[in-house]
């Protein structure tokens, strides 16, 4: 049981990681719609740069680096040239799938440097917990780290404040003193660069290794966990925890039913369709009036200035 | 911003983007000017490349003429590969269970193709309009949900006598292909070309000259005003997907009756999400997409050809195709930023 726990919180961790980028990055108001793209071009490049340095921190800043270009690319597109975020995010994400199967072509099949488990001292002896959370390594106690220091960010301090207000209504934001855009480009960019850090995390921890089909279209499992978390990172790491469970029981059933490998890669995507009709439902949409104090956390409203473009008059 | 000030930011970005792809070659120690000789020539070097070419370019057409109408009812069809898969697998289902002689069969299998993906278009349209579930998740989702349906049925129920191989289905029985007209010593793909042709025309006609297309293009700008004017938006969305899931599905009875004449698991040959770059790429214009098509498709069955021949891996092609579109959208944005004074309000989805 505690082994199960401990691989659901193991698994989930490129997710949260993946989920907490987009939300920051949505919560100021653009949409980065190349998650699928990014996830697998960095995980790819730091594969690539892993195995060549033969350190798998330095391909965890090469990750970081690619997916912040590509958010760079999206940002700079939307903000300062009026494109379309949707169209821009789509043309990159089938791009760098291309790019990472053109330019990983050759890694196919290598073993790489990994990240080592790092048990906490006295944490991971607690009965349990101490095995689930703390008999980790360094990537899912980062997991861990962006879940609280996102929650922290939006709603106990000033600049979660004004992300929250470029987000919502960027004209009054600006109207404050605010600089919506250059704050937009820079929460995308971080964003970005979190996409990356996940996209490491597979090849580098998860998973092991690179090939096509490593990140299994999780990146737009991320995109969608973050409208199922209604842009709350408690909600938002719940869903990708819930996901990480489903994995995990669905690779426990392979032994069951055999079939199960072959429905297993498809099988998120109806869960996916229907969790966001969930969310949307007139009765899930009404326990917010029920419990007024958990408003911001029940609520499936998107920022209301997401993907807008803001012109100051 | 001006028409010559448009084509000159274009063709600025096709040249930076084939400038990228031959220092990418350079970069991976491949010969840049034979690699991209081979794709040109592996397309139309030969009658028999040409007419591969323009069996390939048939299906990118239709989902991308279906891609028109739904961009232009303001709509991220993003679930156009999985009406591509849908609509081969009705027929398939038809191929494989109706009897009959080529005349009958043939149009049936084209019907049920387009009643296969204009379902599932509606199906990811009821779940915008009446699930609020937005179109590119709903849409993807459904994607995912057609191609594991696909591979179910290819390793399942309709798995090759004996033994169950991703391989493929049976081949269908002859009165189900498509028929070739020979000509030059080649067949022709000449009814799939006519399907593609035509759907671009239907288009461009429906958009251009008809109250529902000028209708359709209201609720596309402005769901809302068009709401409150009294247009019933919910079914010109719904039209929207049905039409251009329908030209989807027909595009996938060309993959499984022309091309592949069986069904497989990658049926649709990622021609939908190909489409939407094809549409991006032409300003979401009809009549833009047959060139520009043609163009792409010319590069992925091109770029095949460098896998046998000098070992690149062939989604060479699918970069070369996303650098054009991302460079041009790119120059596109910097000309109409620097290029003009006059602030002209550009028409995008």
């Amino acid at each position: 049981m505690e082994a199960t726990f401990n691989s659901i919180i193991a698994a989930a961790a490129p997710l949260i990681i993946a989920s907490m980028g987009e939300t920051i990055t949505e919560k100021s108001g653009v949409i980065n719609l190349s998650l699928e793209g990014s996830i697998r071009l960095s995980a790819m490049t730091a594969f690539a740069v892993a195995f060549w340095v033969g350190h798998a921190l330095v391909g965890f800043v090469a990750a970081a680096l690619v997916g912040a270009a590509i958010a760079a690319i999206i940002a700079y597109s939307s903000i300062g040239l009026k494109l379309n975020q949707i169209a821009v995010g789509f043309v990159l994400t089938l791009l760098a799938i291309d790019l990472a199967s053109f330019l990983g072509d050759s890694f196919v099949g290598e073993r790489g440097p990994r990240v080592p488990p790092l048990p906490i001292p006295f944490l991971s002896d607690i009965p349990f917990f101490g095995k689930v959370f703390f008999d980790q390594d360094l990537v899912v106690y980062f997991s861990f780290l962006t879940i609280a220091a996102t929650w922290w960010f939006f709603y106990r301090t000033r600049p979660g404040l004004n992300i929250q207000g470029i987000g919502e209504r960027p004209a009054a934001a600006f109207a404050r003193g605010v600089n919506v855009n250059k704050l937009r480009f820079w929460y995308t960019v971080l964003g970005g660069a979190m996409v990356g850090i996940a996209g490491a995390a597979y090849s580098l921890d998860v998973k092991l290794g690179w090939r096509e089909t490593l990140t299994l279209n999780l990146g737009w499992i991320a995109l969608a966990m973050v409208i199922f978390g209604g842009w709350h990172p408690l909600r938002v790491a719940l869903g990708a925890y819930m996901f990480g469970a489903l994995q995990v029981l669905a690779f426990q059933l392979q032994d069951v039913f055999p079939g199960v490998s072959q429905v297993l890669p498809v099988a998120p995507f109806p869960l996916m369709i229907l969790a966001l009709v969930f969310v949307y439902s007139d009765w899930f949409s009404k326990l917010g009036d029920r419990f007024p104090r958990m408003r911001n956390l029940l609520g499936s409203e998107a920022p209301a200035g997401l993907g807008q473009v803001f012109e100051r008059e | 911003m001006t028409r010559s000030l448009r084509l000159t930011a274009t063709a600025v970005g096709f040249v930076a983007a084939l400038v990228f792809g031959i220092l990418l070659l350079i970069a991976i120690g491949a010969p840049p000017f034979e690699a991209l000789g081979l794709i040109v020539e592996g397309s139309v070097g030969s009658l028999s490349k040409l007419s591969v070419t323009l069996l390939a370019w048939s299906p990118l057409i239709l989902a991308a003429a279906g891609l028109v109408v739904t961009f232009a009812a303001g709509l991220w069809n993003i679930g156009v590969e999985g009406q591509v898969i849908v609509g081969a697998i009705a027929a398939s289902w038809v191929a494989r269970s109706i009897p009959g002689p080529v005349w009958a069969v043939v149009p049936a299998t084209i019907v049920a193709g387009a009643i296969g993906g204009a379902l599932w278009a509606l199906l990811a349209g009821v779940l915008k309009t009446h699930g609020h579930v937005h179109e590119i998740f709903g849409g993807l989702g459904l994607d995912f949900v057609a191609a594991g349906f696909a591979t179910y049925l290819v390793i399942g129920p309709w798995k090759r006598a004996g033994v169950a191989s991703t391989s493929g289905t049976d081949i269908f029985r002859e009165e189900a292909w498509m028929p070739e007209f020979e000509a030059f010593g080649v067949s022709w793909p000449v009814l799939p070309v006519l399907l593609g042709v035509a759907s671009v025309i239907v288009v461009w006609l429906l958009l251009r000259g008809t109250l529902f297309g000028l209708k359709l293009k209201a609720v596309g700008s402005n769901t809302y005003s068009s709401y409150l004017r009294g247009i019933p938006t919910n079914r010109y969305l719904l039209g929207a997907f049905a039409i251009g899931g329908a030209l989807a599905g027909v595009a996938g009875t060309v993959q499984v009756t022309a091309f592949h004449h069986k069904l497989v698991p990658a049926i649709s040959g990622g021609y939908g999400f190909l489409a939407i770059l094809v549409v991006l790429l032409a300003g979401f214009s009809a009549v833009a997409i047959a060139p520009i098509a043609f163009f792409f498709v010319a590069i992925s069955v091109g770029s095949t050809q460098l896998d046998l021949r000098l070992g690149i891996d062939s989604a060479f092609g699918g970069v070369l195709q996303g650098v054009i579109v991302l460079f041009v959208l790119l120059a596109g944005g910097w000309a109409a930023k620097y290029g003009s004074n006059t602030l002209t309000p550009r028409k995008e989805p």
